[in-house]
């Protein structure tokens, strides 16, 4: 099963290596990571989806809180939360077929950002689940290039996960 | 204003600071203005002859004494010589701070001469590490790493240290506590969780305790002694709790696993509840962990959370400092006694005791003469293969800290060294480094330093020719089929006379106890070669992934 794990760190050059580190060395398999600076500048959030039984995942956690520069990390797979992840698409598009590509676009209420001769760049927000849908409704067109940035979560309500904030329940 | 002074002179302040008194270290280009300030300070400096020598010296004094240990090197191969040493703490949870000189801020990432990206490196070895990039830095770092390497589960932190940090000028300003949110050590147990693993140890007829590493490393052998008497509980050690517990003690059962004794595994195999005190559960204790302690609830005491339940199942853990953690379920416990069970295990011990014949020079029958001759109150530092199990196995250790060993990481070449930090750290007390002739090729270049420190070391080789354990595998599980196991050695006796250090070569039985006298009596460093039975095994044997009942031997 997959989980997503919310992962306050200090803002340190090399945090990224030694968490991505700890996840090559004991075996963890990282599904995506996602990592920017928070409302506090001094602290980075990485949003982390890992593969795994709970066994596996109560290690990973367990082996995250153990590194000196990680301030808190949580579990948000049980919890009630919102998650996106933004992409890229670089689609093949005549002239001719411009039209139903928009179409597509609209229903899945993304953009086109860039339109060149021969292509067009659409950019689309939402779950993973949305993003592979767009990319499928894509896919008869020519999706020449795709990038993702990997999940971002964030609790939904009241609770939250911050240096200050009350911790969700485990 | 205060006056500015060097980086380097910053460093030895906020080394004395923190207690250091010994750094275990080779100069290089990179680590000069460290070492210039080293020339006037009042903190002694072992000039070694191998940088991973000086992390496993800094390491030995470390377990000597419970407190960190410091080693420094150069840059770049000075720096990545350390790693080995740094790697073979951090298994066994050692406290100790290696400094590395690194290039100036502004040659960092171009490939300069004697470049390594040792932060890099050290990543998964460390407990944590640093790269100081303004010497104003320096005071502050130094404190944590020290705060780091020393609390909660101990283990090695690096600080690397650019030339230009090093040489830079500035005030020395006291450091202010130490701030790291994301380090939190749990050393006070959660009162639940105690109670719970008392009430279990209250509902156990076949009690068993698994001590390790956690119970010499916190100081909790008094309280695991009190424990044990308190309810009637055999005592078994890892290789690590060796010395936690008295090997003459009648509960205790010795060292279990792989190498352990025939008592100690039946012990694991039949108890009803297995309380796991500062120990890992590594596959060298619990052999095949599917069948590892069946019928036992276990409990787990341990500082590091994350060991609970990594290897094997548990029932009750407990987070704690070892010690913490025994003292508060002592004020909860009640006396037991299992007349049955201890009187099982009695038999069992007379049944299987750990022996040896006496054909030929056994090393077995060095070690135990080691252990009269010295009271059982030497230090014991060891190499690595079967000269350690037999070390681990003969000697009665009957206090923490006299038995250092590799026990994690495995490291051929550690003993010696380790040895040099032992005795710096205990000027007094006789040491011996119980070696194999493999083992003390690895680092004898360190006779040397021990010469040149006036370092009594004795070091008893255990010289069969043969890279010995790797020549029992391949004699049980390879068909004798020695691949590249035979191993030429010097003559160890001419090798330690050349550097000037006493040489005893040591052919039968007989003449063990005369070498010995002479070696423990001399103020000189001494290398007893003891020429003993080329094809002796360590046994009892659990084969590798069997269960622990399945002993050879």
């Amino acid at each position: 099963m997959r989980h997503t794990l919310a992962v306050l760190v200090e803002n340190n050059p090399g945090v990224l290596a030694r968490v991505a580190g700890l996840f090559s060395r004991r075996g963890f398999n990282i599904d995506s990571l996602a990592v920017g600076r928070t409302e506090n500048p001094v602290v980075s959030r990485m949003t982390i989806v890992v593969e795994g039984d709970d066994r596996v995942l109560e290690q990973v956690i367990k082996q995250l809180r153990k590194l000196v520069e990680v301030l808190k990390v949580q579990d948000v797979t049980k919890e009630e939360h919102v998650d996106r992840e933004l992409a890229l698409l670089k689609v093949s598009a005549d002239p001719s077929r411009r039209a139903e590509v928009i179409q597509i676009v609209e229903i899945f209420r993304a953009h086109i950002v860039d339109i060149g001769r021969k292509t067009m760049i659409v950019e689309v927000t939402g779950d993973e689940g949305k993003v592979n849908a767009l990319e499928n409704a894509l896919k008869p067109f020519g999706v020449k290039e795709l990038v993702r940035t990997g999940k971002v979560a964030m609790l939904r309500g009241t609770k939250d996960i911050t240096m200050n904030g009350k911790e969700a329940a485990e | 204003m205060k006056k500015k002074v060097s980086g380097g002179d910053i460093l030895i302040k906020s080394l004395k600071r923190e207690g250091a008194e010994v750094i275990f270290g080779y100069p290089g280009g990179s680590v000069l203005p460290i070492y210039d300030a080293l020339y006037d300070a009042d903190i002694r400096h072992i000039l070694m002859r191998h940088e991973q020598a000086a992390a496993h010296a800094a390491d030995g004094y470390a377990r000597a004494t419970g407190r960190p240990g410091v080693c420094m090197a150069t840059s770049g191969p000075g720096a990545t010589n350390l790693v080995t040493g740094i790697a073979t703490a951090f298994m066994d949870s050692s406290p100790l701070v290696a400094f590395t000189g690194q290039v100036p801020t502004a040659l960092i990432g171009r490939d300069s001469f004697q470049e390594a990206d040792i932060t890099g490196v050290t990543l998964p070895v460390t407990k944590h590490n640093f790269l100081v990039k303004d010497v104003r830095d320096l005071t502050r770092t130094v404190k944590e790493a020290f705060y780091i390497a020393k609390t909660g589960r101990p283990g090695p932190v690096l600080v690397d240290i650019p030339k230009d940090v090093s040489g830079g000028m500035a005030e020395y300003l006291e450091p202010g506590p130490v701030d790291l949110p994301g380090y939190k050590p749990v050393v006070n147990p959660d009162p639940a969780a105690v109670l719970a693993a008392a009430g279990l140890i209250a509902s156990a007829r076949r009690p068993v305790i698994y001590a390790g590493g956690g119970v010499v490393i916190s100081g909790a052998h008094g309280e695991l002694r009190q424990l044990a008497e308190l309810i009637m509980a055999p005592v078994t050690t890892t290789l690590m709790g060796i010395g936690g517990f008295p090997g003459n003690h009648p509960l205790s059962l010795g060292m279990l696993g792989m190498h352990g004794t025939r008592y100690a595994n039946y012990a694991i195999c039949e108890c009803d509840v297995l309380i796991a005190v500062g120990a890992r559960f590594d596959d060298r204790v619990t052999g095949k962990v599917e069948t590892f302690a069946p019928e036992a609830k276990i409990i787990h005491i341990d500082i590091d959370e994350a060991e609970v339940s990594k290897n094997v199942r548990v029932d009750v853990p407990v987070t704690g400092d070892v010690r913490v953690v025994l003292q508060k379920l002592l004020e909860v416990l009640k006396g037991a006694s299992h007349p049955a069970w201890v009187d099982k295990i009695n038999t069992w011990k007379k049944e299987y005791p750990l022996q040896f014949d006496d054909n030929g020079l056994k090393p077995q029958y060095v070690i135990k003469e080691i252990d009269r001759l010295t009271g059982g109150k030497a230090r014991i530092t060891t190499e690595v293969g079967q000269n350690q199990m037999w070390a681990a196995q003969f000697y009665t250790y009957t206090r923490p800290r006299s038995f250092i060993s590799s026990g994690g990481l495995g490291t051929m070449g550690f003993g010696f060294p380790a040895a040099i930090g032992v005795q710096v750290a205990c000027p007094e007390e006789t040491v011996f480094d119980i070696a194999g002739d493999g083992s003390i090729q690895m680092n004898i270049q360190e006779l040397a330093t021990v010469v040149s420190n006036d370092l009594p070391v004795n070091v008893a080789i255990m010289n069969n020719g043969f890279l010995g354990m790797v020549r029992q595998w391949q004699e049980l599980f390879y068909k004798r089929r020695y691949s590249y196991t035979e191993i030429y050695g010097p003559d160890f006796v001419k090798v330690a006379e050349a550097y000037g250090a006493e040489g005893i070569r040591v052919t039968k039985p007989a003449e063990v106890g005369t070498a010995l006298e002479q070696a423990i009596a001399s103020s000189r460093p001494v290398f007893l070669d003891f020429v003993i039975e080329r094809e002796e095994n360590v046994m009892p044997m659990v084969p590798p992934g069997e269960s622990l009942e399945k002993m050879l031997g």
